[in-house]
């Protein structure tokens, strides 16, 4: 009794370093990369980035740049970016900035070599950055889960189960009611049904955290795996019919060159994805409710003390996160390809949950880093397409490394909420 | 408003932490509840905030039964609390944590519209409003001046120091408009000044006709602010005494039979220097610099007292000097340079360690006696033979210590988490002078353990010096420095600020390790021409 | 159990968890009985129901597991659900249906894990007595890799970290047991001991890379395991799909080139009813972890580590070097596990080999309490649930996935001890769950 009553003990361990080296080492790396890579094997000859959908009106004119001399220059930004990481001391922002300017100068040299001089036409830019958008629903989604539960104090590791056995009813529920909103509404309930379970286990039963969310992974995976070679695979006439939303183009916004099409003109998930990124930021931040939640996740006992219902809050935010990854769920499915198939999740969640520390606990932060996965899925597709001489598996690979060099503290110290997965106990 | 508790019974377990404590506590009064460490002062406390429910018994406020099964309620009744451990956000502003629980919000004004025929209320987004913050900062700023708490509620309250922190926490009450206010050993963390800062606060408070619950265990605080003394024992309220009550009378109350604190001990015969300590700076939890330059020695057969009001430096100090921290500046055992040496060389060295923290340091809750009674020794003979552990020998070994100790446990296979405070720190004493000992390094050794234990700890102390090592002892606990140190070091603000004798008065004391005292002073016999009283503050005499 | 035990535990009511603290105010006349103060063996064991010690607790939990893998397969029953709607009629129909729904289905799994009844009449008869050990055989067969993975990640648990990595250790160790296996020519038993050696070397980078980062940088483990998971997928993609790396000659197809035989492991027995080499690996495996785990300095260190890091860091103990020593040590076991896969099995390795050993692992780890010995029987029993499993949908359309469920269910119920007691209606406090060895937050 006498230690849940304790404040949380300050955390200690060694302060690394040589951290603040390893960011300049990792710009001066990209950049080295970005030259010796990029510029010195570009071949001859402009890169051509589209800036409209092939037959779209109005047709804007593409940008032609030289391939090996952009990548040359973007690679001498970024190693110039280094030496500033190296000699100044930089603020938090400044930081946040470097990093993403050095990450833009890698991607651009990595376009504009994939490009020149190729034969099969112009980088098609919208249908990328369209595309990054979309790949990234579910991530942003089940980020934004995360965001829920672990700002209250709850770890979640089972969003991918939760988008799993979304995306599972969704499919069932519309293709049985032929209603593709019953089965938005469905799969989002599924997602909030896992997340009744993890807290019950998690804030009741003071089960470990991780392994609840596990174990709960496991369970849907084999849930999902059985009812699908069961129930889905026989009678996918009734159960599987691949029922899909349409795209839905806002009407003006949608109509504005460039960003129209990759902003405005997708299905409703997209939309929504908007407005809950919204709601969560302003009301993690602006609303009592969002102090409440992050007193709770900081700091509960002292939330207590000031009569904040700790376990009620937990279950609520936990739950509401549910909802929101079975949104995310219903989107691979009904939102996408229509059809369930087996793992259709492929591990999207675990990818949301490291997006979700990567923008260190914050929607903002987490959206930007799903958008960065999106993009790596996104940009194997349209290399492929262009048939650059790279395998795909390492452009893959990509993003996890990227985001194994984030968390070993490119971005400097990223700091969960205190009371991040310590159950509360009571007297 | 009137408190008054009846009958309040709280178990856990096997052990009754209060066992039918009655007590009433007038408007207008403030009451002090004394006790050792552990006595159910703040389980008693706890059960009237609605963290704890009682298993008999019942509260009245004005008369009125009422019932506290959380905080909710008892905020409600008007009763607020200050914790020993501030129960404070540190990531939020002290506007955003005062106001935590009854925020001020800008209702969104959503209108009413219809929808057909159909009427649609206003959507009911009052309880998610948009926080108002400047009308947060206003109340803060209006309690802060009313009271004279001065308090900035813009700052980040993980950035203000602990003295501000407890203000902050005054100010969250006062908020709520608390009438009963009870403070769980304010002054714990409070150098003499801000004590008298806090007196002040609480008459102010008195006057206004609010009740004042105050829990201490020291009894001279207590006799200066308080109405009323309500003594509790082992649970049980076993008097009620007027602040006139002689020192003597109160202390024999608390502990139940009359304690000398003073360990009977020979004058110290202090030997060769064997820890040396030169301009050692530490770096804190946030990269501030907790200890500053400090330099002093320790000789064989001597015991250093380092007295300083908690969060002065003295944990860092400890830390740095076993390797748990980084440090700048040079550290001696006997001539060997020890400077940059990992915990593990030092501990080899000879330096026993008694962490200040014992459940999180000292010992691991869930391994048996007997591992931890070699939780720093595993690795060597006759505990192992190359790389497999002797468990043979780890057992004798342990079934002779627990004797030789008097660890009262069922066995030596039983896990440490389950004994008693006391017993424990036995197991930590019992590893830590178990084995060849140069230097001795303590912090708090008697935190929280009942009279017995205290004695028994105390004595061991004493025959470690007697014995010819060296002594460092860290205490908060002015009673424990003069009863054991044979020199005192006070440390202020991450420095040592003067080296005093164990004859030097209370006041003279409390005035250094408040920052106020003049270290080149009568009172700091630092000049350094005996043995005894070698080093000035700032400059060690050289080295051998 | 003596005769003058049998008496004493009889006296002792069961009463429900929530009455327990209210019939102490009361005063009832039963004395409670202090706990720990009853040495006698007999009332033991019955203290050890009513409490739920550990392994009543997994026993609990299996069969309530079995119960809703029950209600699975019934409900998805379709001849089941017909009986159901004609039970105004015909209730016996409908209970027999769902009685026989469940009980072929399960009996088919009993029969592929342990034995069939069928193959001893059929010994009686002049058939094969080995063939009756043909299922027992399999079982061990399933349960090898994954006592791998599951001490890998056990070990992990108790220095006190997670390891979700144990699948990309595998594939570590995959890749070079298979580059050894096909690449490199020696002599038979040399051969396959070499790729042994390479498989435990192969994990073991996989897994130091992951302690040296968390040593180094503070990096949580978990999302460090799960990150080099997803890059150890795409590197085995890369290298299957490379012609000048390890793809087999003249395939299209993502493969690597058959293990060479003298690098197989061979089998004690056989055939059918056999013991692979791979197994007493796994086994051999095992007895060296729980010597290093009790016996061994280094496993003091794990150990303290695992239970207090502050305190193992006040002791001397190099809690960062622990870290790394203990994720190398694990990986090599979860290289391990892949090489009883690529040198236990014909089929060559493919972009899915690794299948799910590595949460495997962690499920096995759990249900075996992050013990040695645990792990084994938790391991043979997922084996059994395996192997079962493939039976029982050859035999009755059951898909095998229903036994994952039941796995995890197991471990689930396994892992809040409080939850079986309350369904249960047992006694009993705290009860150290798997949640003791685990990591708390991310911060740890």
């Amino acid at each position: 009794m006498t230690t849940t009553l304790d404040a949380p003990a300050p955390v200690r361990a060694p302060v690394p370093v040589g951290r603040r080296y390893l960011a300049a080492g990792t710009f001066i790396l990209l950049g080295l990369i970005d030259i010796f890579v990029f510029g010195l094997f570009a071949h001859r000859g402009d890169a051509v980035f589209a800036l409209s959908l092939p037959g779209a009106t109005p047709k804007l004119p593409g940008i032609h740049v030289p391939g090996a001399l952009t990548a040359y220059l973007l690679g001498a930004i970024s190693i110039a970016l280094g030496i500033l990481r190296a000699v100044a001391d930089l603020s938090p922002r400044g930081k946040r900035i470097t990093i993403a300017i050095a990450l833009l100068c890698f991607l651009l040299s990595l376009l504009a070599w994939a490009d020149a001089g190729s034969s099969v036409g112009p980088l098609q830019v919208i249908d990328l950055l369209q595309g990054t958008l979309t790949a990234s629903i579910p991530l942003m989604l089940g980020a934004m889960a995360g965001l829920m539960c672990e700002r209250s104090g709850v770890i979640n590791i089972a969003i991918e189960g939760q988008l799993l056995t979304g995306a599972f009813t969704a499919a069932a529920v519309a293709s049985a009611t032929g209603g593709v909103w019953l089965g938005l509404i469905g799969g989002s309930l599924t997602g909030g049904l896992v997340g009744v379970i993890l807290a019950i286990f998690a804030i009741t039963f003071l089960v470990d955290q991780i392994i609840v969310g596990v174990v709960l992974d496991v369970i849907a995976l084999g849930l999902t795996n059985y009812l699908y070679n069961r129930v889905l695979s026989p009678y996918a006439n009734t159960f599987n019919t691949g029922n899909t939303f349409g795209t839905l183009k806002i009407p003006v916004l949608g109509n504005i060159p460039i960003i129209g099409p990759i902003f405005f003109d997708a299905n409703v998930f997209l939309y929504i994805t908007y407005a809950l990124i919204l709601v969560i930021q302003i009301g993690l931040f602006r609303t009592r409710w969002g102090l409440r939640v992050r007193a709770v996740g900081e700091h509960p006992v002292a939330a207590d003390t000031v009569g904040i219902r700790v376990r009620w809050t937990r279950y609520r935010n936990v739950i509401l996160g549910g909802l929101i990854a079975g949104i995310g769920g219903a989107y691979l499915t009904v939102g996408s390809v229509g059809f369930f198939t087996s793992d259709i999740s492929s591990g999207f969640g675990y990818i949301a949950l490291a997006a979700m520390i990567f923008g260190r606990w914050t929607p903002l932060g987490s959206v930007a880093a799903a958008l960065l996965f999106g993009f790596s899925f996104q940009l194997q597709t349209e290399l492929s397409v262009l048939r650059v001489p790279v395998s795909s598996f390492i452009l893959l690979m990509a993003p996890y490394v990227a985001t194994i060099i984030a968390v070993a503290g490119l971005v400097g110290r990223v700091r969960p909420p205190a009371a991040d997965g310590k159950p509360y106990i009571k007297a | 408003m009137k408190l008054e508790l009846r009958g309040i019974t709280k178990r856990f377990g096997s052990l009754v932490a209060n066992d039918g404590i009655d007590l009433v506590v007038q408007p207008g009064e403030i009451r002090a509840l004394l006790g050792e460490n552990g006595a159910g002062k703040t389980t008693l406390m706890n059960v009237l905030y609605g963290l704890m429910q009682p298993d008999e018994g019942e509260i009245l406020l004005d008369d009125e039964p009422v019932a506290i099964h959380s905080p909710r309620d008892a905020i409600r009744a008007k009763i607020g609390m200050v914790h020993q451990h501030f129960m404070l956000v540190p990531v939020f502003t002290v506007a955003e944590n005062v106001t935590l629980g009854s925020e001020p919000v800008r209702r969104l004004a959503t209108p009413e519209f219809h929808l057909g025929g159909l009427r649609v209320p206003p959507l009911g987004l009052a309880s998610i409003g948009l926080l108002d913050r400047r009308t947060a900062r206003r109340e803060v700023l209006a309690l802060s001046e009313r009271f004279g708490l001065r308090v900035d509620p813009d700052a980040m309250v993980e950035e203000l120091p602990v003295g501000v922190q407890q203000r902050v926490e005054i100010i969250k009450a006062l908020l709520r408009d608390a009438q009963v206010l009870v403070l769980d050993e304010p002054t714990a963390v409070l150098t003499p000044g801000e004590t008298e800062d806090l007196f002040r606060i609480m008459r102010e408070l008195r006057e206004g006709g609010r009740s004042i619950i105050f829990i201490s265990h020291k009894l001279k605080e207590v006799q200066a602010i308080a109405d009323t003394i309500t003594v509790i024992r082992r649970g049980k309220v076993v008097g009620e005494r007027p602040p006139t009550t002689t020192s003597t009378e109160l202390a024999s109350l608390m502990v139940g039979r009359s304690v000398q604190l003073r360990v009977s001990k020979e004058p110290a015969k202090p030997g060769d220097v064997l820890l040396d300590v030169r301009d050692l700076t530490v770096a804190g939890e946030r990269g501030e610099r907790s200890v500053r330059g400090v330099s002093f020695q320790v000789r064989a057969g001597e015991i250093l007292g380092v007295a300083g009001v908690q969060g002065n430096g003295q944990t860092e100090l400890c830390e740095a000097l076993i390797g748990l921290r980084p440090a700048t500046g040079s550290v001696h055992l006997d001539g060997t340079d020890l400077s940059h040496a990992p915990t593990r060389v030092r501990l080899h060295a000879g330096i026993g360690y008694v962490p200040e923290d014992r459940s999180e340091d000292g010992l691991v809750a869930d391994f048996s006696v007997a591992d931890n009674l070699i939780l720093d020794l595993y690795d060597r003979p006759p505990y192992a033979s190359g790389i497999a552990l002797n468990l043979d020998a780890i057992r004798e070994s342990a079934v002779k210590r627990v004797e030789e100790y008097d660890v009262r446990t069922t066995s030596v296979e039983t896990p440490a988490g389950t004994l008693s405070g006391g017993n424990q720190q036995k197991v930590v004493v019992a590893r830590e002078m178990g084995r060849d000992v140069k230097l001795l390094l303590v912090s708090q050794p008697t935190r929280g353990l009942d009279v017995g234990s205290i004695e028994f700890v105390h004595k061991r102390l004493v025959a470690q010096r007697d014995a010819g090592a060296a002594v460092l002892i860290v205490s908060s606990e002015l009673d424990e420095i003069y009863a054991l140190a044979d020199r005192i070091a006070v440390m202020y603000e991450g420095r040592i600020v003067a080296f005093c004798p164990p004859t030097i008065s209370e006041q003279e004391l409390g005035l250094l390790m408040a920052g106020g005292g003049d270290p080149a002073g009568s009172t700091a016999p630092d000049s350094g021409d005996a043995p005894q009283t070698p080093v000035p503050a700032q400059e060690p005499s050289s080295h051998e | 159990m003596s005769d003058q035990h049998e008496a004493e535990p009889s006296a002792e009511p069961y009463v429900p968890t929530a009455a327990t603290t209210t019939a102490q105010g009361t005063g009832a006349p039963a004395p409670d009985q202090p706990r720990g103060r009853q040495p006698l063996t007999g009332s033991a064991i019955i203290q050890a129901v009513t409490e739920g010690n550990s392994v009543v607790i997994t026993i609990l939990a299996f069969f309530i597991a079995l119960l809703v893998g029950a209600v699975l397969i019934v409900a998805s029953d379709p001849v089941v659900l017909r009986a159901w709607d004609s039970v105004g009629y015909a209730p016996g129909t409908a209970f027999s249906a769902t009685w026989t729904s469940v009980s072929s289905a399960y009996s088919a799994l009993f029969e592929g894990a342990i034995f069939s009844p069928a193959t001893i009449s059929a010994a009686f008869h002049g058939g094969s007595i080995a063939a009756i050990f043909y299922p027992l055989s399999l079982t061990t067969f399933e349960a090898t890799p994954l006592i791998l993975t599951g001490l890998s990640v056990a070990l992990c648990f108790r220095a006190g970290m997670f390891n979700i990595g144990a699948a990309g250790q595998w594939i570590g160790g995959a890749v070079v047991a298979t580059w050894l296996g096909y690449a490199v020519n020696l002599p038979i038993v040399l051969h396959a001991v070499v790729c042994i050696i390479g498989a435990f070397a192969g994990g073991a980078v996989i897994g130091w890379i992951v302690g040296e980062i968390k040593a180094r940088t503070g990096a949580h483990e978990v999302i460090l395991t799960i990150m080099l998971n997803y890059v150890m997928y795409n590197l085995l993609a890369f290298l299957l799909s490379s012609r000048n790396l390890m793809q087999a000659p003249s395939q299209t197809s993502a493969l690597a080139p058959p293990v060479r035989g003298s690098a197989m492991l061979p089998h004690v027995g056989g055939p059918p009813p056999q013991v692979g080499v791979g197994f007493l690996i796994a086994l051999a495996a095992a007895a060296a972890t729980a010597w290093l785990l009790s016996r061994s300095t280094l496993g003091f260190e794990f150990r303290t580590v695992g239970a207090s890091p502050s305190a193992a860091r006040s002791a001397g103990i190099r809690v960062e070097r622990v870290w790394v020593l203990a994720f190398l040590i694990a990986g090599g076991l979860a290289g391990l596990s892949a090489s009883t896969i690529v040198q236990g099995q014909t089929a060559p390795l493919t972009t899915t080999s690794y299948g799910t050993y590595g949460f495997d692992g962690i499920t096995v780890a759990l249900l075996g309490r992050a013990r040695p010995l645990g792990v084994v029987l938790a391991g043979l029993l997922f084996g059994a649930m395996n192997a079962g499993g493939t039976v029982m949908e050859a035999a009755t359309g059951v898909p095998a996935d229903v036994t994952n469920v039941i796995e995890a269910l197991i471990v689930l119920f396994v892992a809040a001890p409080p939850l079986i007691r309350l369904l249960f209606r047992l006694r009993g406090t705290g009860g150290a769950g798997p949640q003791a060895v685990a990591s708390k937050g991310w911060s740890g």
